[in-house]
């Protein structure tokens, strides 16, 4: 083993050792990584994706927050059980604005990539205040406080401008009128015109209408809480992406 | 003597520099605290300052009263940095174990642990502090301590830096305040095993590089010619750590003044990222570093010759070659591109005999010491651990299997698999670890009870069988449940029956978690009396036993 | 290297390294030859996977990875596997969609082939709700009885779950509006708390008298209308029974009062669109078998 003979230099050079290792550990790494943003068949073509609204967002952050992803998964994969129980099964386009993304990794609750849609919000509170209420053999947590904590949002500018740092594409409308979109979407009295704002921006940017929802979500229109957020964002999770004109047989969509 | 003098200057010249470090950080944490944009960042920063501002004022009180002898004396190892390490394992240990149970029962009785108006109280916050804590505070101050004890002892230097290693240790646990008390408050970025938000990511990476620079400098004031193959491992854990936490938490603050940041990557990208991050922070800081330990440790308890020099070269290398492309076996069938997951698959294939190649190098180093397995408990414990590690990398790659991945990815057999690995590798090898090293740093002629030793044992291997046989019963069945269809061609069961058909998998694993922490318990007062020089650790040794060249550090090397 | 045949282990009789870390020194003993052919083997099989299966990511510019010899797709994999099932099912499917509720009780292949498909999606679609078995849950209706909200005739349950129950996005939704008396000033609070007991009479439950005859013309004003004059609802417009032992948001007083005072008008999503026709009927088959079907 002649090669084995040589290895004396590694051990008598730390520098040379450092260097080794350096170097052996980032081959895979920069093969497996970079080609993802270069390739283009990474990302699907779809129709349909836009930046999450300000409720929306806050309402994700609440989700990162109090960690569902430990749990809830939000990746529905090609396999047949999957795509039966919880729909169309998840494209990468679908995950493109996440910042970071939320695929999961244990499932002890179920997939919840499209469950946007699949409930009403009254639903979503009652259970997200008490799950083994409505679902008595249910593990999961109540989250009865989100809906006493009044949503903080003073710094949602900067938040959206952040987003767009990193490549989200929120336009200085959507930046310089986040405040009064965030309180436009939540309460269906309040001012008619950020509501049309609202709309109007979020629709281009999908490329299709019928995407934005305006409501109170926590059946209690005066107050904004942490509670309205994260049903709004829950009620829209895995709806936007336009699946009538989305060709999964097409060769660059197959992989 | 002027050598002397000289070395003393340089040591106090890092007492300065850590001072004015701390000073600096401590002006930012306030700064950040006046101006803080959420309640997170208020606590988080006020937790800094107490905590780095305890670390200094300590720091000054005790170099304000000159030691008599140079407090940083170069023929001497640094062995208190280490004490305190052993303790703060132990600590950690302890209370990460703790959580563990308290989250095995809430899934188990959710009604009578959950609490609905404590938000902090909940699983998904309560979680991450589990695996952070027995991650990075129990199995990260194994790390460190043992990796400062075994450089000193097998490159015969003290560990280089004076203040710097001390620097390493505290600025460790402050990330570990900082990170826990975060989670607990809400303040994470999601990122499975890196959750800390951005500023403590910064600081862990502040304390990382010191570390890395402590190393190798000790390595650089070697008295012997080569570099221990224990220290080949410790090297490649701590450089790979600092590449893999580096790239993977890129973030953007909001605000400087508050806890949230946004991911640089998104989507899929982000996913890749987090996994070749998540999968390696098992193989270098799960696996890598804890094969450093065995290196020194089992060669050193039983008192042979490590097994096979050829085989520690060809399995170092092709380890963690190998280790750094598997990381896509955790995203199977996912939404990433499927040439990433036959990479991720193939590897991960590959890598099972370079992982057995650490095993067999262990084991085999017992031949001609096979009784001591009966004899002393502490040996069988790190070669039970060894069987453990050698079963989780032959698991490993079954999983990594694309169609067995589908059957149990998202299951509780990954989390059978996790504590395979985690409590019987990575505790058991731990737990050796820390009894060796209590007595060798307290100087004790032995522990203080050998059959606490054996009651541990015993109690923690029935824990991790109650523990794994039930997670894989229960992976296996939800994975079966999940995808089952009745003879008319439907879904046989809704998702809640799973959850429901779970229940008693969950409370055969909440038992053994108990027993497990017990056990862990049983250690922690063994070691406690072991330090305090009871039972049979009593009677002082006039020769300090083990570390045999401790008297006369640095004079003559090996050849 | 210093020559290894310096050091010889005494146990074993292997050469040692020559080497001595703090007492530790290395055996120079080969690599085992079974570890060798093991990995030897993994590898070779690893390499043939990469050729048969996609793998590997071109270069910058240069197009996509490689596509494997075998042309194997997850993507088009599942939709093989789903198409299949789906024609082996389709058989029944197209039969259930014509059949009437008659000639679904009498084939009984049908009649099981219904009740196995309806029972299948209920449970991840439904049972989170209404409960498994629908056995029902407070604000959501027990669906195992024979008290209806809306209809329980086969064809009235398959319209229910089409279209939903005041679902916001579809105009075909079952729709009525129970007014929010209190939060929108159209009684006083003091009349609601009235009319609570007039609702509590209807089950004999009042012990306020002067309250429940002070309501009464309230409540042909206002709630007659929906609710019927003696209180037992009407089924054109989802008011519900106000007489019987069942109640949809609890029998407490206080459950009571809160409905007239804010009103709930729940919500049941529409089922087209996520569901196929005949996972809607099916459901409605079996829905309508759980106990209380007209
Ligand atoms: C301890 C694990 C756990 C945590 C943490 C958890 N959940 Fe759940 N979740 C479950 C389980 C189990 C179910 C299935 C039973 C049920 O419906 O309650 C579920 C069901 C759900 C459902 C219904 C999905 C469906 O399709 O039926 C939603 C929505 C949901 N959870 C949202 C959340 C949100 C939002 C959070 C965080 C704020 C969260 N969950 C945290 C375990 C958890
Ligand atoms: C988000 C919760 C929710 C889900 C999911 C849901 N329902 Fe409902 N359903 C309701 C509510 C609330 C009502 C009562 C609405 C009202 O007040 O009229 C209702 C009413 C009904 C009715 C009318 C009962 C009557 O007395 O007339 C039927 C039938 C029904 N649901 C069946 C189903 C079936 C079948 C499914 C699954 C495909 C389903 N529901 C899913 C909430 C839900
Ligand atoms: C426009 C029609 C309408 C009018 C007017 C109306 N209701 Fe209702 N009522 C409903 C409907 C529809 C429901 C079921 C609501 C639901 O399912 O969310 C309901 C439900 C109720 C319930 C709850 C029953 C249960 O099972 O929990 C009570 C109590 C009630 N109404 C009382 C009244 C009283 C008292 C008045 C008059 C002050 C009134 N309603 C006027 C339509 C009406
Ligand atoms: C050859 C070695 C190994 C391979 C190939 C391997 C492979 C895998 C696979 C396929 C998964 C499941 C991914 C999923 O479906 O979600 C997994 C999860 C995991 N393994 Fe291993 N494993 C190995 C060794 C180990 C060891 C020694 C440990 C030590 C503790 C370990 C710790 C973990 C952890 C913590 C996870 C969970 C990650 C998560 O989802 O959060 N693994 N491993
Ligand atoms: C007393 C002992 C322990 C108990 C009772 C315990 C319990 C748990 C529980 C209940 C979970 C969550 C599983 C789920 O989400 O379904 C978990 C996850 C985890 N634990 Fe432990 N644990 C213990 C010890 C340890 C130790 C010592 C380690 C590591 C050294 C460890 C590492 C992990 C990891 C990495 C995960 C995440 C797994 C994943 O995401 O796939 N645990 N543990
Ligand atoms: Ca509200
Ligand atoms: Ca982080
Ligand atoms: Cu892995």
């Amino acid at each position: 083993m002649e090669i084995l003979d040589k290895h004396g230099v590694m051990e008598r050079h730390s520098l040379l050792l450092t260097v080794g290792i350096l170097i052996v550990v980032s081959i895979g790494g920069i093969i497996q990584l970079a080609p993802l943003f270069y390739m283009e068949n990474t990302i699907e073509k779809v129709d349909g994706m836009r930046p999450y609204t300000p409720l929306e967002l806050t309402g994700r952050d609440i989700y990162v927050r109090e960690g569902c992803y430990v749990c809830h998964s939000q990746m529905v994969r090609p396999l047949r059980d999957e795509v039966e129980r919880y729909g169309h099964y998840s494209l990468a386009a679908e995950s493109m604005y996440d910042h970071p993304f939320q695929w999961g990794s244990k499932r002890t609750g179920p997939d919840l990539a499209r469950v946007g849609g699949k409930y009403s919000a009254e639903w979503q509170v009652d259970h997200l205040k008490d799950p083994r209420a409505l679902v008595p053999e249910s593990v999961m947590p109540p989250y009865a406080f989100l809906a006493k904590r009044k949503l903080r949002f003073a710094n949602i500018e900067n938040r959206l401008k952040t987003e767009r740092i990193v490549g989200v594409p929120y336009t200085d409308e959507m930046i310089a009128g986040a405040r009064e979109h965030l309180i436009a979407q939540v309460d269906p009295e309040a001012d008619f015109d950020a509501q049309d704002d609202l709309i109007a921006l979020y629709e281009t940017a999908a490329g299709r209408q019928g995407t934005v929802e305006i409501r109170d979500y926590d059946g209690d229109p005066d107050t904004i809480t942490e509670m309205d957020a994260l049903v709004a964002y829950l009620h829209m999770t895995g709806t936007l992406v336009d699946f009538s004109t989305y060709e999964a047989e097409d060769l660059s969509n197959r992989r | 003597m002027t050598q002397a003098i000289g070395n003393f200057r340089r040591a106090n010249a890092s007492l300065f520099a850590v001072g004015a470090l701390l000073a600096v950080f401590l002006l930012l944490a306030v700064l950040m605290a006046a101006n803080a944009k959420d309640p997170g960042m208020t606590i988080q920063a006020w937790t800094f300052v107490a905590l780095a501002g305890t670390f200094l004022v300590g720091m000054c009180m005790w170099a304000g009263n000159p030691p008599e002898n140079d407090p940083f004396d170069d023929t001497e190892y640094e062995d208190g940095i280490i004490k305190w390490g052993v303790f703060a394992s132990m600590f950690w240990g302890l209370v990460g174990m703790l959580v563990g149970v308290v989250i095995a029962l809430q899934l188990t009785w959710p009604n009578l642990f959950y609490f609905p108006e404590l938000g902090w109280t909940n699983f998904g916050r309560l979680r991450p502090l589990h695996t952070s804590a027995v991650i990075f505070a129990f199995g990260g101050n194994v790390l460190i301590a043992t990796s400062f004890y075994v450089v000193q002892r097998t490159c015969r230097a003290r560990l280089a830096g004076g203040m710097w290693p001390w620097f390493v240790f505290w600025g460790y646990q402050i990330f570990i305040v900082l990170a826990a008390t975060g989670y607990l408050l809400g303040v994470t970025q999601s990122k499975e095993y890196a959750e800390p938000e951005w500023y403590t990511d910064l600081w862990l990476t502040l304390v990382w590089v010191t570390y890395l620079l402590v190393f190798l400098a000790t390595l650089w004031k070697r008295k012997e010619p080569h570099i221990y193959v224990a220290n080949w491992f410790y090297l490649s854990f701590i450089v790979t750590i600092a590449m893999l936490h580096i790239v993977n938490n890129l973030s953007i603050p909001v605000d400087l003044a508050g806890t949230k940041s946004v991911q640089v990557f998104s989507g899929v990208q982000d996913a890749l990222t987090q996994w070749w991050y998540g999968h390696n922070a098992v193989g270098f800081f799960l696996t890598t570093g804890f094969l450093a330990i065995m290196y020194y440790f089992i060669p050193k308890r039983v008192n042979r010759p490590v097994y096979s020099y050829r085989l520690s070269i060809v399995h170092f290398w092709s380890l963690i070659f190998i280790y750094i492309w598997a990381g896509p076996h955790h995203l199977h069938y996912t939404a990433l591109p499927q040439w990433a997951q036959t990479l991720g698959m193939a590897f991960s294939i590959m890598l099972w005999m370079p992982s057995w190649g650490g095993m067999i190098n262990g084991v085999m180093t017992l031949s001609g010491a096979w009784d001591k397995l009966r004899t002393d408990p502490v040996v069988r414990m790190m070669v039970v651990s060894l069987a453990f590690y050698g079963m989780a990398t032959f698991e490993g790659p079954l999983m990594s299997v694309r169609a067995v991945n589908a059957l149990s990815h998202y299951t509780e057999w990954g989390i059978g698999h996790v504590h395979s690995g985690a409590l019987g590798w990575v505790g058991y090898i731990s737990f050796g670890a820390l009894y060796c090293l209590t007595p060798w740093l307290w100087k004790r002629r032995g522990l203080y009870s050998t059959k606490l030793v054996e009651w541990h044992f015993w109690i923690s291997t029935i824990g991790i069988i109650f523990y794994i046989v039930s997670m894989w019963f229960a992976g296996v069945l939800e994975g079966l449940m999940w995808r089952a269809y009745n003879e008319f061609g439907f879904l046989e069961y809704s998702f809640v029956e799973t959850v429901e058909a779970k229940h008693i998998s969950y409370i055969i694993r909440a038992l053994g978690g108990l027993l497990y922490f017990s056990g862990a318990g049983v250690m922690a007062y063994n070691l406690v009396r072991t330090a305090l020089g009871h039972g049979e650790a009593s009677a002082a040794e006039a020769t300090k036993p083990d570390v045999t060249s401790d008297s006369e550090p640095s004079l003559q090397p090996a050849e | 290297m210093s020559d290894p045949s310096e050091d010889i282990d005494a146990h074993s009789g292997v050469e040692t390294t020559g080497h001595s870390w703090d007492g530790i020194k290395e055996l120079n003993n080969p690599l085992p030859r079974w570890w060798l052919i093991s990995w030897y083997i993994s590898i070779v099989w690893a390499i043939g996977y990469m050729i048969v299966m996609p793998a590997i990511p071109a270069l910058p510019g240069m197009g996509t990875n490689t596509l494997g010899v075998w042309g194997q797709s997850d993507r088009t994999n599942v939709a093989t596997a789903v198409t299949e099932l789906k024609t082996e099912r389709q058989a029944s499917s197209i039969t259930l969609l014509d059949a009437s509720l008659e000639e679904i009780e009498s084939d009984r292949e049908l009649q099981q082939f219904a009740l196995a498909m309806g029972e299948s999606l209920f449970g991840d679609n439904c049972a989170t709700c209404h409960g498994a078995g629908g056995r029902g849950a407070k604000g959501y209706p027990i669906l195992a009885d024979d008290i209806w909200l809306w209809d329980g005739t086969l064809d009235g349950i398959e319209t229910t779950l089409r279209y939903g129950i005041r679902h916001d996005s579809n105009d075909q939704t079952r729709f009525s509006m129970m007014p929010r008396f209190g939060r929108d000033g159209i009684l006083t609070s003091s009349q609601v708390d009235d009319l609570a007991e007039y609702v509590l009479n209807f089950s004999d439950r009042s012990h306020d008298h002067a309250a429940v005859t002070r309501a009464a013309p309230i409540w042909q004003a206002q709630c007659a209308s929906c609710h019927g004059e003696i209180g037992t609802g009407d089924r054109s417009v989802g008011a519900p029974n106000l007489t019987d032992a069942e109640w949809l948001y609890g029998s407490e007083p206080r459950d009571i009062r809160e409905t007239i005072y804010n009103a709930r008008n729940s919500h049941m999503p529409a089922w087209e669109g996520r569901l196929d026709d005949a996972s809607i009927k099916a459901l409605a088959v079996y829905v309508h078998t759980l106990g209380g079907g007209e």
